[in-house]
């Protein structure tokens, strides 16, 4: 009997029938997350109802050796959830309670399939929300938003999902569970908190989360300025950050991406923009209402030709709703696209774009740009016609623009992680050492190189190596590398 | 740190990784030291063979002021980053008091003071780190720009770790635009939770709050205007003097090298709880009270370490913990400085990875050399 086949008994004998998948067809299912542009049919699938189920089917994998992909809601855009077709996909998507809602602590107790948005509409009634807000916020789940430190347009002001989680309870590689920070601030020792955020699922599952809620603040404003050019634009962004003005988020959007948005979700964005801005603007009525009349003024000063102010929620919804159905939009223009997600410094912003235009132009294919421009973050989506033969060509276009950013200093990931997809790019941000050395986390928690492997590390390392190499031995004084007292 | 120890004062980060390789080869353990200031935190360190002073990594590397980003090595004073940067209205977004205080010390030691309560703490603010390990290793992990998720975040792993993973040699940190306005409210009161969340409730958002026993400090920071506005709006709801500067003594440790300071959290929620806690068990501390942060400093003599292991027991009901955060060597020798510490087997295999043989500061943190 295989590993896997032993898993799968294992697994049946223990858990209910509903929750252990084995037909092909249902299997085939979980093939991708939400880069669908790669597919691996998972060996096995169980669906978790408690930390019990993760710990028993963990615990299992590491007695047999076998592989393990933990999956929220398959959101993700790089492939982080991609599953093994010799390992098995534990779906977490079932532990959807909220555990604790405490107000008082600011503080709310989930289990990892909460759906982002949810959590949200159960602290409103509160007076406060969830920040962290990913475009999927919708469909994507807590769990998913921890494993891939996940952001969104409101990140600029208010952080990542990094700066959002205190406490978690995990799964650990071997089947045993651990809990890690708590309510409180500063938990005492290593900030393990910090470093299971954004660990993409290879140091074990998380199965609870105890998160920050903020308060609502008192009031919001959004305004959508038009402009000619998307130059100008980018402008306004700068002069906007210059002036110590610290909005709640700051998305561009340019002319391919307005088309997108109008086929799809109808937004009405102003006609004849080359680009259009939203600013968000948050806090205090006072200080509110003081910045506002300078985002008009410096949006003016840049040449935006219509600014619209959303007079109520419903209106700000509509503003939002172009920009973050903007990914989904742009198959009304395009048979196929690919979202690229890359970080640079925000003054680079005029340069980049121009690079990505000549770049795309070379290529003969589309560019629509979409981005968190207060923190650099670029989406740009690749448009092409895989009928056409034009695959290879996008992602070409697709790697070269990641490549800029690291060219501009930059990072090939903001928010969407390196997963699957960018595996091959961190070598190119980092030297084979950064990757060894971060492997040591990796080694820690998970020896066996059994939680999501292949993901994030080009290069597995073996665990017990050091890294680096060692030079010959030098006295100190004599290589006078180090004034001695 | 023993008195015979050699100390190493490296001027770059090469070098400061020659060094520790040799003292790998060697197999002499070490201790690192920034300004110093904050010698009495953290557990007794074990003599080590070397003591290497960041001191001579005084480069403030880059200051990409468009990009709100400052990249410094590790012995730069905090106080000359918020100086270089203040030209461009900027600042770092931390204030712990220690004067002197490097960089590196502060991001090894998690150092905080009362604006966290906006901006966080050193965890926060750090987005690229550059670490020397045991064996000289040069890493980095993180990058330059805010936004980045490449990679596992080892500036977190190192942010407070007393230097028991190995040597922060550069930092790159977010920063934030200075607020052209500071208005203080400052309210006598015995019920600075319930005062705290009266200040919430008018809809401004400070920037820091501390209550030192017997007054509340509210700090509003923004433009005039609305600075002025949030300011009065407290003063309808809880009473108080206004004042465009902090008053003396705000954001300091209710201890000194001499005395003992207790560092106690706790949910959000039990405020007053953890304070009577404290009261309780040590009816003479001085207090400083970071409101709406969930910390109690708290300023007691070495003999009230007696009443450590019953505080600890009434805040581990609050969901927090109690650390002796600074004392005389004397002090707290015999004393459990950290209490329980949650998953501290995964944080003992985190060290045994990254330094193998035990040599960076031994006995300064929770882990085992």
């Amino acid at each position: 009997m295989t590993a896997l086949a032993e898993l799968t008994s294992a697994c049946l004998a223990r858990l209910k029938g509903s929750q252990v998948i084995t037909e092909p067809a249902e299997l085939r299912t979980y093939e991708c997350d939400g880069l669908s542009s790669y597919r691996s049919t998972p060996g096995l699938v169980v669906l978790a109802d408690s930390t019990d189920d993760v710990g028993y089917v963990v615990a299992q994998c590491a007695a047999l050796n076998v592989p393990f992909v933990a999956r929220g809601s398959g959101t993700g855009l790089s492939g982080g959830a991609l599953p093994r077709t010799d390992g098995v996909l534990i779906v977490t998507s079932r532990l959807n309670r909220i555990v604790r809602l405490e107000p008082d602590d600011e503080r709310a107790v989930v289990e990892p399939g909460v759906i982002n948005a949810n959590l949200t509409a159960a602290a409103a009634p509160h007076g406060f929300y969830y920040a962290p807000d990913p475009s999927s916020q919708q469909v994507c789940s807590i769990g998913g938003n921890v494993a891939e430190n996940s952001g969104g347009a409101h990140c600029l002001k208010y952080g990542f999902t990094a700066h959002h989680v205190t406490g978690l309870e995990v799964v650990l590689p071997d089947g045993s569970t651990e809990r890690f920070g708590g309510t409180a601030p500063d938990p005492v020792g290593y900030d393990v908190v910090g470093a299971l955020v954004g660990s993409e699922g290879t140091l074990g599952v998380v199965t609870e989360a105890t998160v920050r809620l903020l308060r609502t603040p008192q009031a919001v404003q959004t305004v959508l300025a038009a402009f000619r050019t998307i130059e100008a634009a980018g402008d306004a962004v700068s002069a906007i950050i210059s002036a110590g003005v610290l909005p709640a988020a700051i998305e561009l959007m340019d002319a391919l991406a307005i088309e997108a948005a109008e086929a799809a979700v109808h937004p009405g964005y102003p006609a004849g923009a080359g680009a259009v801005l939203i600013v968000e603007l948050d806090g205090p009525r006072c200080e509110v209402e003081a910045q506002l009349a300078d985002v008009e003024r410096l949006c003016g000063e840049a040449g935006a030709f219509e600014q619209r102010i959303a007079a109520d929620a419903a209106e700000r919804g509509l503003i939002w709703k172009g920009r973050k159905s903007a990914f989904a939009a742009v198959g009304r223009i395009s048979p196929d696209y690919i979202v690229q997600d890359g970080v640079i410094p925000r003054t680079a912003l005029a340069d980049v774009l121009q690079a990505i235009d000549e770049v795309a132009g070379e290529a003969g294919l589309r560019v629509a740009n979409v981005f968190h421009a207060g923190d650099g973050n670029l989406h740009p989506l690749v448009l092409f016609d895989e009928a056409k033969g034009q695959t290879e060509r996008a992602e070409e276009v697709s790697n070269r623009i990641i490549e800029l950013c690291l060219d501009h200093g930059g990072s090939i990931t903001g928010e969407h992680g390196v997963g699957h997809d960018k595996v091959v790019h961190m070598g190119k941000m980092f030297s084979a050492v950064d990757l060894d050395v971060m492997q040591l986390v990796r080694c820690a928690f998970d020896p066996q190189g059994i939680s999501n492997p292949g993901k994030i590390f080009p290069t597995p390392r073996l665990c017990g190596e050091r890294p680096g190499k060692r030079s010959g031995v030098h006295p100190l004084q004599q290589a006078g590398i180090a004034e001695v007292f | 740190m023993a008195q015979t120890a050699e100390l190493f004062r490296p001027t770059s980060i090469d070098r400061l990784a020659e060094m520790l390789r040799t003292a790998s080869d060697d197999g002499r353990s070490v201790g690192i030291r920034g300004a110093g200031s904050k010698e009495t935190w953290g557990g007794v360190g074990a003599p080590v063979d070397a003591v290497l002073s960041t001191r001579g990594l005084d480069r403030i590397v880059e200051h990409a002021a468009g990009d709100l980003v400052i990249t410094v090595e590790a012995g730069v004073a905090l106080a000359d980053v918020q100086r270089t940067v203040a030209a461009a209205g900027q600042w770092l977004a931390l204030d712990p008091p220690e004067p002197g205080a490097t960089v590196g010390g502060v991001v090894a030691t998690a150092a905080s003071g009362p604006r966290r309560l906006r901006y966080g703490t050193p965890r926060d603010l750090l987005i690229g780190i550059t670490v020397v390990l045991a064996d000289g290793t040069v890493a980095k992990s993180g990058g330059k720009v805010v936004k980045n998720v490449a990679g596992y975040d080892l500036g977190k792993l190192f942010t407070g770790s007393f230097g028991t993973l190995g040597v922060i040699a550069e930092c790159t940190f977010r920063l934030h635009p200075r607020q052209p306005a500071l208005r203080a409210v400052s309210t006598p009161t015995h019920d600075p939770a319930e005062r705290f969340a009266e200040v919430l409730a008018t809809g401004g958002e400070p920037a820091a709050a501390e209550w030192d026993g017997t007054t509340l400090t509210t700090v509003f920071e923004s433009i005039e205007a609305a600075a002025d506005e949030q300011a009065e709006r407290a003063i309808l709801a809880i009473g108080g003097q206004l004042s465009d500067a902090v008053p003396p003594g705000f954001g300091a440790r209710p201890w000194d090298a001499t005395s003992v300071g207790l560092k106690v959290t706790h949910r959000l929620g039990a405020t007053s709880d953890a304070i009577a806690a404290v009261r309780s068990a040590t009816p003479n501390a001085r207090l400083r009270v970071a409101a709406g942060s969930g910390v109690v400093l708290a300023g007691v003599g070495a003999d009230d370490l007696g009443a450590l292991d019953s505080l600890r027991k009434s805040i581990a009901a609050l969901d927090g913990q109690v650390v002796v955060a600074s004392a005389p060597e004397e002090a707290k020798r015999d004393v459990d400085v950290w209490g329980p510490v949650r998953g501290l087997p995964v944080m003992q295999r985190i060290k045994e990875q990254f330094d193998p043989d035990g040599r960076m500061c031994p006995g300064r943190f929770v882990v085992q050399p």
